[in-house]
């Protein structure tokens, strides 16, 4: 008995080293496999973070030089009336496209999800534009704008309309831009809802059925609240999206077009002052400003969300 | 009921229909336009039928443009960024979904930074980097800022703790250590994910036209991206050029596509669901 108990002890002891051992392997190991990810990310997302906030105090030369300046770079930011007018513009394409575009792409997810004959079709058709590059979907549109010879303002004068400039018009570029904007991720946001929306029990809607609840009382009552997580995470990244809005604007509306003003987005006018202008502080510091309006925006995204999102 | 019901159906249908056009018409009207001559662009009304079809735009296009090497860098581009980013990703998703290690929680919190923040601010600097390494115009450049990916990393660490622990418990008793698990085990089981993450990378590169125009400005470095926009200030306004130039550039994702849609779609819905 008493031998016994020794050898328990000494199993235990023995089992008790081979555990903490196995601890310090998994460690190790752990340690090994996350490597890779959190240098690469330190080195290039965390360390530039830190560089870009740094050189929005900073003046930078065309051979990258950095002076130190304060908050001059801010000062010119606030008194800039081209950052005031690209953050509104910015922020209108946000508002404008997003809760259009979500709509629709839920509209066809719903009716995708209905049993319909040629589905596959359809999805793959609404998932074209989000494959194509977004250097052709611009020069297309931009044809089909074409005010003298494009396509749309011939139909337009079909039905006796004289169409407009639409992409030299600034009241309407902007307008034109969103258009584009909402038909190429339209796809994108519809296959993230249809896969919400065949998450829901069919059960669900045969009780409701049964109940006598019509397709309309179905859809509020059951379909939007069951889908209304993945809607949030839909509308989350089409906000940020379209908060970064820079490709259509870049390709659709030439540096010579009078409607620039009205339509240059944030992130275009970093683009210009950071390698066009060459003036990496200034440019650093309208990215700061644009860091600043998306995180301010998700956090209010994730305060309203109790109000709209139901997790089960 | 019955009836009913097929008459609904023939409403969506339609109203389908008349939305797949709406998504179609572009690309039709990319095609028509590129088989037009330029007289016969310019005409109005319009011709939707081209009166000569015009192959001459393409090869003019091809000629002036090198698309062989937009096609490779392209290519390139991709399949790197790729393998890094889903090797690397996986790896590191594992350790988070399964491994107990100190400093867990804040080597997470890098991820999740990196996922909230505009990809923007990052670009100087990594231009910078970019460029004191001597990998400006190259295809190096194109895939340095994909080689890691935080979105990917997320995205397997709810692979892997969506599969149950059963199944690598018994490998532990065998005496397996965490890399032969991994390795062995776990990721022949998260292959569907491992897709989905190489489509995004593959269509988020594809589709980045900011970082290719930044760092690799000679025209036979650049990928179908930025040549592609390159081509617009070369042709101003010879628009059956242009879309000839955009077909070019457009088709070999299109094909994939077509080809890989079921695991296209999985992809990008797996992306939804699992948050």
């Amino acid at each position: 008995m008493i031998e016994g108990g020794v050898k328990m002890k000494a199993v235990g002891k023995i089992s008790e080293k081979k555990q903490t051992s196995r601890k310090f392997q998994d460690y190790t190991w752990a340690y090994i496999m996350i490597a890779p990810t959190i240098i690469g990310l330190i080195i290039l997302n965390i360390w530039p973070l830190i560089q870009t906030v740094i050189l929005s105090f900073n003046t930078v030369d065309g051979f990258s030089q950095m002076q130190w300046s304060g908050l001059s770079n801010y000062k010119k930011l606030f008194a800039d009336p081209e950052v005031w007018q690209a953050t509104l513009n910015t922020l209108k394409y946000t508002i404008i496209s997003v809760p259009i575009g979500v709509i629709l792409s839920l509209v066809v997810a719903v009716l995708l999800n209905a049993n319909i004959k040629g589905k596959t079709i359809y999805r793959v058709i609404y998932f074209l534009p989000v494959v194509s590059a977004p250097a052709a979907i611009a020069m297309v549109w931009k044809w089909l704008y074409n005010s003298e010879y494009g396509l749309f303002n011939y139909l337009l004068s079909l039905v006796g309309i004289k169409g407009p400039s639409w992409l030299s018009d600034p009241k309407l570029s902007l307008l034109s831009v969103i258009i584009v904007g909402i038909w190429s991720v339209l796809g994108y946001n519809m296959i993230i809802l249809l896969a919400g929306l065949q998450e829901i029990p069919k059960t669900f809607y045969e009780a409701a059925e049964i109940d006598g609840a019509g397709p309309i009382r179905r859809f509020f009552s059951i379909t939007f609240p069951l889908v209304s997580p993945t809607m949030f995470f839909v509308v989350i990244t089409s906000i940020i999206g379209g908060l970064q809005i820079f490709d259509l604007i870049f390709m659709m509306v030439d540096r010579t077009n009078a409607a620039l003003q009205s339509t240059q987005s944030l992130v275009y006018l970093f683009y210009k002052y950071s390698f066009v202008i060459n003036d990496k502080g200034y440019g650093s510091t309208i990215v700061t400003l644009l860091l600043a309006i998306i995180l301010i925006i998700t956090v209010i995204q994730f305060k309203l969300q109790k109000k709209w999102v139901h997790y089960d | 009921m019955e009836n009913n019901n097929s008459k609904s159906n023939i409403i969506v249908h339609i109203i389908l229909i008349i939305g797949a056009f709406a998504m179609l018409l572009p690309f039709l009207w990319m095609i028509i336009t590129s088989l037009k001559t330029l007289t016969e662009s310019t005409q109005v009304p319009p011709t939707f039928i081209p009166k000569i079809f015009n192959i001459g735009n393409y090869s003019d296009v091809w000629n002036q443009l090198p698309f062989a090497s937009f096609y490779v860098n392209t290519f390139l581009m991709m399949l790197f960024r790729i393998i890094f980013s889903v090797f690397f990703s996986a790896m590191a998703a594992y350790a988070f979904a399964r491994i107990e290690f100190p400093g867990k929680n804040a080597f997470f919190m890098i991820i999740l930074i990196q996922m909230m923040i505009p990809g923007q601010i990052f670009i100087i600097p990594q231009y910078l980097i970019v460029s004191k390494l001597g990998l400006l115009n190259s295809v190096g450049a194109l895939v340095v800022p994909g080689i890691v990916s935080a979105f990917g990393t997320f995205l397997l660490r709810q692979f892997f703790i969506g599969i149950p622990v059963e199944l690598e418990e018994a490998a532990v008793l065998d005496g397996c250590n965490r890399w032969q698990i991994f390795y062995k085990i776990m990721l022949p089981l998260t292959k569907s994910g491992l897709v989905a993450i190489g489509i995004f990378t593959a269509l988020f590169a594809w589709k980045d036209l900011m970082w290719p125009l930044i760092v690799n400005t000679s025209i036979e470095k650049m990928p179908l991206a930025s040549g592609l926009a390159s081509l617009q200030g070369q042709y101003a306004t010879n628009f059956p050029q242009l879309m000839a130039g955009s077909m070019i550039a457009i088709w070999p994702m299109l094909i994939l596509f077509i080809i890989f849609q079921k695991q296209f779609i999985q992809g990008i819905a797996s992306t939804g669901s699992k948050n």
